[in-house]
């Protein structure tokens, strides 16, 4: 075999390996009835040991799911009113009432965050930083489940098992920026894992929204079936 | 003729490829904006004063790209201004986010009920 026809094989290969694991799709049918305009990020609950991490996820919350179609509450803004009433604790924050939210807030779903791996491990000639994230979006009108998800996104990853398209020119350009500021990866991390997680262009990803102009039409995830 | 097959064969294959690469462009602008709420909620050296300018920024670069802003973007500029004190600024762009973005009305009404 010419090493030119193996190369193509290979490449051929890595391509369509992958397509294949993509997970079974969601049913958006609770979604769809619920049809949330609005979406209120609850500052997130923080399993891992960086203190900053809320911070980070929280401010790359707004992109992907305004790009998506909703209207985000101003994060900050919603943290602050929190504090204000007292409640400065995420766990006590995702104990309020949902009927409680619905009142202060008027937004029509919020979304449940946990954070459940932030941070850098040095291993022996690299470092990896790794930012993963599971998130619950309710609908307050009636404290349904009406989607959920979890993505994980990492510094080790290179374009080559990124998958292209978007998320490989995100990582690419997340990686290139890391070289600037070695100091806040995770920040930078925390982007491409929102993306994955909840941009209605991601398999299983938010339905688009009432400000998209693919609104009304299938998840990404329902194309594929 | 052979070689000009396999030309076309990988041509076709490529292009197949790359319509999956196409990108949309945002719906809004963001500018530095999660950078300034990223900077508020660190509460690092980066004074009130020149967060607002950040976002005074976004706003005009959003402007002279012909984008809307990004929903919230109003909203915090709002805030930083009531925080130094500019609680005229700080209802001016309050208004503005609802104006934008009429989802938010109940909420800024609420925030402005509070301040007042």
């Amino acid at each position: 075999m010419k090493p030119i026809q193996f190369t193509l094989i290979i490449l051929i290969a890595a391509l369509i390996s992958g397509c294949v694991s993509a997970p079974a799709g969601h049913d958006y049918s609770g979604f769809r009835a619920a049809d949330p305009h609005s979406i209120l990020v609850l500052p997130p609950i923080n399993k891992s040991t960086e203190v900053i991490a809320p911070y980070s996820v929280m401010s790359q919350m707004v992109a992907p799911i305004a790009e998506s179609g909703f209207y985000v509450f101003p994060v900050a803004l919603v943290d602050q009113t929190f504090k204000n009433n007292g409640l400065t604790v995420a766990n006590d924050i995702h104990a309020v009432p949902v009927q409680k939210l619905y009142e202060i807030f008027a937004a029509d779903a919020a979304l449940y965050l946990t954070i459940e791996e932030y941070g850098t491990s040095y291993i022996l000639i690299s470092s990896d930083t790794v930012v993963s994230v599971s998130a619950t979006l309710v609908d307050l009108k009636t404290g349904n489940v009406i989607w959920q998800g979890v993505a994980k996104a990492s510094s080790a990853e290179t374009r080559g098992n990124s998958g292209g398209g978007l998320v490989g020119m995100l990582v690419e350009a997340a990686v290139n920026q890391i070289i600037e500021t070695v100091t806040d990866r995770g920040f930078d991390i925390a982007a491409i894992t929102n993306a994955r997680l909840l941009s209605s262009k991601m398999h299983n990803g938010l339905l688009h929204g009432p400000r998209s102009a693919s609104y009304g039409q299938p998840a990404t995830s329902e194309k594929q079936k | 003729m052979r070689f000009q097959n396999r030309v076309i064969c990988v041509l076709s294959c490529a292009t197949i490829l790359m319509l999956g690469c196409k990108t949309t462009e945002p719906m809004y602008y963001y500018g530095n904006y999660s950078d300034a709420v990223y900077s508020y909620f660190k509460a690092d050296e980066t004074p009130v004063s020149q967060q607002i300018t950040i976002l005074e920024e976004v706003i005009a670069q959003a402007q002279g790209k012909g984008k809307p802003v990004a929903p919230g973007v109003h909203a915090h500029l709002g805030m930083l201004y009531f925080e130094s004190g500019n609680n005229d600024q700080g209802i001016n762009h309050f208004e503005h986010e609802k104006t934008l973005f009429p989802e938010s009305a109940e909420y800024i009404d609420f925030l402005i009920n509070k301040s007042s």
